[in-house]
Order: C-alpha cells, then structure tokens, then sequence
C-alpha cells in the first residue's frame, strides 16, 4: 500500500531542463518512477532524458496524463510553480526548492488547502515508497519495501536512518521528508494519520529536530489516537536558542521548540525515543 | 535580518505609523543643534535584546545631559554588539501600554495578528503567566487583512471612541508592511497612548514608542534599497557568502556535515560521549571539494579547535569530492573522518593515498572525536 505515492503515480517534473531537474529526473526513473512528463516554460517541444517537456502544467497533464508534482524551480519562482501545480490538482505537489521566502509558502500551503492537495516541503528531500515510486532526491539504493513508515523534517538524517534500518534487514513503506522550511505543507501529525491508516506500515518512526511545535502536536495526536507503535529521535539537543542551525525553520525561540520539551511530548505519548540517530533501528526491531 | 529601531520607524513612518520625532546620530557632538525639543530619549542602536537593562538606553534633559549620556552610549558593549550609533528621540509621557505585532504563526501556516493590553513587557512572559492577556487573530494570506479586524481586537483589548479608530489604522498599516516587506517579524512593544509631550496635538493618541522589524533572509534579494545588516560574526559572514550554514559554539570539537538534521546529531553525539562542539557547518546539498576546503578553512580558524570531526552521507554529495577537499591539503590536527553514501569507495581510497583512515560507524567515529579532544 504504502502512503502518497505507489505504482499508480505518474510524475511531472517542473525545471526538467535545469541541472537538478534534469539529475534527477533521471535518477527517479532509474528508481523505477513514472515520470512522464517535465514542464519548462517557452522550452515546450524538448526531451529530456526520453520525457517530453511541456510550456504548461495544463498541457503535461491533458496530455500525459500526470498526476504529481516534483518542483526544481528557483526559490522567486517556484510559488508560481507551485500555484500552476496545484491548480491542476496534481497530488502531491513535491517541493524541493530551498529558500522559499516564508509569505510565498503561507500563499501555496493554504492554495493547496483550498483545493484539497497535499504539498510536501519546501526545502525536503521529497518522499519514496520503496519499489513503487520516488519523488525527489532521496538516494536509490537505501532502501528496501517492509513495514517501516519514516518520517522527517531532514534529508541527511533520513538517509541515515533509513540506512541503518536496511542494514538490519527492516523495509520501508514510505520515507517521507517533511522539509527543514518553517511553514510547510503536510504536517507531522497528517503523516503520522497516513501511516495509522495504512494497512502496509506496522511500525511508524518520527525524526524530528528544533523548532516549532509540529512534532508535540503529532505527539498529542499520537497519544490520543495511534495504536502502531511509534519510534522516535530529535536532533538539536545541544543547539543554542536564537540560532538557525542550518535549516531555516530549526530555531529555539524563546522556550519554544527545544529538544527536550518534543522527547518529553513524544515520551508522555508513549513514544520510544532513541538517544542517537544510529538507535532508531534497534528500537523498531523490539516493537516489530 | 532584523532591522535597528530607527531603520524600522522609518518604515513605519512611510506607512502612517505615528513615532516620535527623532535623529539618528553617531558621534556626541552632533546631539547639538538638531531642533528637537527636550527632554530627548537617547537609545542605542544595536539588534541585540535587552539594551534597556544594559543602560543603552537614557534620558536627558540639558543639551549638556544630552552630551554627556550620548558619549557614555557611543562605544558601549552590549552583548558583544558595539554601539556605533544611537537614536535621539523627543521623550513623550505615556500612559497605558498595548502590544501589537504581526508574525508567522508556524503551527496555523498563517500570518497572525498579536495584540495585548499588557504592553511595555516581555510578551513571552505575559503569554506565559497570563494568556488570556493575549488576542490572536490569523490573516487569510488570499482575503487579506482588514480594519474591521482590527476594530474587533481592538475591542477586546477593550479601545473605544478615537483611540479604536487609530489602532485599526496603526493594525491595518503593521500587517501591509509585513506583506509589502516580507517581514517574518513587525512589532511594536509598547503602542503607547500619549498623555504629555512636545506636541499637545500628540496626547491622548496612539504612538509606536518602539519598533521592531524582522525580514525573511529569503526574501531581501527581491527588496531594493533596504540596508544590509550583520548581526553574524565573522567566520558566519564568511560562511555565508560560501553558502554554507554556520554556527558558532564554545567548545573544542569542530564539526563538519551535509545536512542540517544530520549535523545537528552529529553535535548531540558529540555532547553524547562527553565531548564539546565547537561549531556546526553544514556544507549542504551537492558540496564540492572546494565548498570542503572552505568549510575546513572556517571551522579551523576557530580559536581553541582540537580536533576536525566531519560527518558525511553522501547523497547529492559524493564522498570521493569531499575526500579531495580534504586530501588536498590535510589540516595539522587530529581528525575523524566518516564517510558513506554515494562514492564511497573512491573517497576512502582517495584518503587512504594522503594517510587518512575514514570510518564509516558514526558512533564509533564520534567516540573517537571526543577522544582525540582529551
């Protein structure tokens, strides 16, 4: 089953002819991704990789029929790109793009409400159900299909994670990286639900970091209404307050968004919080 | 990039937004014959919090007063923030004190609007202690903002008559200046009503005594003309012309990765086994050999590093780049490299050719770190 994306994902990738774009238009579909379809404007007509580029979302969808989105459009742009995608109703719109300024994510997270698709990012690594489709820039070879459902607001931490559970033999249903941006599209807790409803996953592991309150609103909700045994981990212990450590939306401000008040949240949820990154597996081996 | 106070009231200003009469000065003779009316309000300029109980800020009431305090502000420290300029403004007797800020609302992915009849104070205290204190309002990004929502906060914060009608503009002009200039930030703490003052006209009416104005990093490329302001230390600033991400700790371990998150727990793996970071960087996504060498050359100039830890899963990043970067010219201290990910391989025989042994075990890897720092 896995969650947000499967077999049935047909993907358009926005900025196809870019470095990234291109990169990793081909790397999705060496992973086995239907990608059938890039938009650039005013390059309509070209080919990239063996996937025709379009001038408009409107004409990748009528006319391969897309039905998802991967955004590799410069930060300025890319809420243009974002609204395009969404007004076609493409789900999920992945975004990528890093540097996304703030009033540009609150225009294209509530747009997407309003039309009732799911964004996913800015500034996230995108999301893999492995050996069914990627969206993004996640690794190939980290993975294998099972019972796990990740996610996370890092790129790096997930690879990390997801890596150590393939090591130890433990599959995954879908990796999913929330993106590091303070506002973003799906939410801790609307991923935790996916995966509570998602007859695939047995086990759920929440990587969270600083910031923000999104992983004790997931705790709450988890604690209220999941039963699958969840794991957890939080980067940032020994971050000092004020300080953006390298994702925009990982700060402590004031007494908001520490470490130790989201492993405290996630612990009174009944969560198991791991100590260190290289735990995760461990922890999600005695609950399977 | 937060903004000073006087570069935020002269935003606010342009926008309606009543402030004191007052000019900027840098030196403690221009406090002569700048045609304002005593006594004056002299406040330093720095982006730091806290310059009130730091004595930044000082009244004076002679022209000689006025010297005197200007020369003590001047050249101040606060929190290690020079004070090169400070704010000399007509001092105004206020009577009440509200609260009203526009900010990002992380968790309702909106702007909110933020106002409290309890002024004057740390609003984190007061959300605290007392959070009924606080009226929140969110902000459609699509419908806007509108007067009538203010009219209505206003009300519970319990305005009426001429002041209501003045806080719905005050509002009104807040929330376009947070659209306008992409603003993360715009507060005004305290929203002072006047009771005396150089300008009878001035009492009884609303007045933005201070101001503070916090725009989006993202977002300064696409606003011509604003000033550009550092609040980072050197190496920071330097780091970030490189595009690479960094911070400053205390510690002795210095630290290198690819990732925010995965950097951040390479730091708690550090504190885990006992030892103390000296920084964080994060190279990003895709880092060259010659984003490496710059990362090495920021992170070791750090006064007191012991040791190099770099962390790396290579992704986008390939090992065998990082390997180059630091194979090429190899720092004269101890290090631990980890390595894994993508290239792997050709990164550790890369290493192997300059005397460095890469470990692919984090755990491990941070242990070994936290040693080598004694």
């Amino acid at each position: 089953m896995a969650i947000l994306v499967n077999e049935q994902t047909r993907v358009l990738v926005q900025g196809i002819t870019g470095f990234q774009g291109e990169f990793h238009a081909r790397r999705m579909l060496e992973f086995g991704t239907k990608v059938v379809a890039g938009v650039t404007p005013g390059k309509g007509g070209a080919e990239v990789a063996g996937v025709p580029v379009f001038d408009t979302v409107a004409e990748a969808v009528l006319q391969n029929g897309a039905t998802s989105s991967c955004i590799f459009v410069p930060a300025l742009l890319a809420k243009d790109a974002a609204l395009e995608a969404i007004a076609s109703r493409l789900d999920p719109v992945v975004i990528i793009t890093e540097h996304i300024p703030v009033l540009d994510s609150i225009e294209i997270v509530s747009a997407a409400q309003a039309a009732g698709v799911r964004v996913i990012g800015p500034n996230g690594p995108g999301v893999a159900s492995p050996g069914r489709c990627k969206i993004g820039i996640m690794p190939n070879d980290l993975f294998k299909e099972g019972p796990v459902g990740l996610v996370s607001r890092s790129g790096t931490l997930t690879y990390e994670i997801v890596a150590g559970l393939t090591r130890a033999g433990i599959g995954q249903s879908t990796a999913l990286g929330l993106g590091g941006d303070p506002v973003v599209g799906v939410s801790f807790q609307e991923a935790v639900r996916m995966f509570a409803e998602d007859p695939q996953t047995e086990v759920i592991v929440l990587v969270g970091e600083i910031g923000g309150a999104a992983e004790e609103e997931a705790a709450r909700f988890i604690g209220e209404s999941v039963r699958k045994p969840v794991v957890g981990y939080i980067a940032g212990r020994t971050a000092p307050p004020g300080k953006r450590m390298g994702h925009a939306g990982a700060v402590i401000s004031g007494s908001e968004g520490t470490a130790e008040a989201k492993t405290a949240a996630l612990q009174a949820a009944g969560v198991t919080v791991a100590e260190l990154p290289g735990r995760v597996a461990g922890l999600v081996q005695q609950v399977l | 990039m937060k903004l000073h106070e006087y570069q935020a009231k002269e935003i606010f200003a342009k926008y309606g937004i009543p402030i004191q009469r007052g000019v900027v000065v840098d030196a403690p003779d221009q406090i002569d014959g700048l045609g304002l009316a005593y006594p004056l309000v002299l406040k330093a300029q720095v982006l730091t919090g806290g310059r009130g109980k730091a004595g930044g800020i000082k009244l004076a009431r002679t022209p000689g007063e006025a010297r005197e305090r200007a020369t003590a502000i001047l050249g101040m420290e606060i929190k290690g923030e020079r004070v090169g300029r400070l704010l000399a403004a007509e001092a105004v007797e206020i009577g009440a004190e509200y609260y009203l800020a526009l900010t990002v609302d992380r968790a309702a992915r909106r702007l909110a609007c933020i106002g409290s009849a309890a002024g004057g104070v740390d609003i984190e205290e007061v959300a605290r202690t007392s959070p009924d204190k606080i009226d929140k309002l969110h902000v459609d990004p699509w419908a806007g903002f509108h007067p009538y929502q203010a009219r209505q906060m206003g009300r519970r914060l319990g305005l009426a008559g001429k002041s209501l009608l003045q806080f719905a503009s005050i509002a009104t002009s807040l929330a376009r200046i947070c659209v306008e200039m992409d603003a993360e930030l715009a507060e005004i703490n305290p929203l002072a009503v006047v009771v005396g003052g150089p300008s009878p006209e001035a009492v009884g009416s609303l007045m933005a005594v201070d101001a503070k104005l916090v725009i989006d990093d993202n977002a300064v490329d696409r606003h011509k003309g604003l000033p550009r302001n550092g609040e980072l230390t050197e190496l920071e600033a330097e780091a970030k012309s490189h595009d690479l991400s960094y911070v400053e700790l205390d510690g002795d371990v210095a630290i290198i990765g690819n990732g925010a998150g995965l950097v951040m727990s390479t730091l708690d793996m550090v504190a885990h086994f006992g030892g103390r970071p000296a920084n964080f960087l994060d190279v990003g996504g895709g880092a060259t050999t010659e984003n490496m060498r710059q990362a090495m050359g920021i992170v070791l100039r750090k006064p007191g590093v012991r040791v190099l830890f770099v962390n790396i899963f290579g992704g986008i990043t390939r090992c065998d780049d990082i390997a180059r970067g630091i194979a090429a010219e190899p720092p004269p201290l101890p290090m631990v490299i980890r390595l894994t990910g993508t290239n792997e391989e050709e990164g550790r025989v890369i290493l192997h050719g300059a005397g460095i042994q890469a470990m692919a075990d984090p755990e491990e890897a941070a242990r070994e770190a936290v040693r080598l720092a004694g």
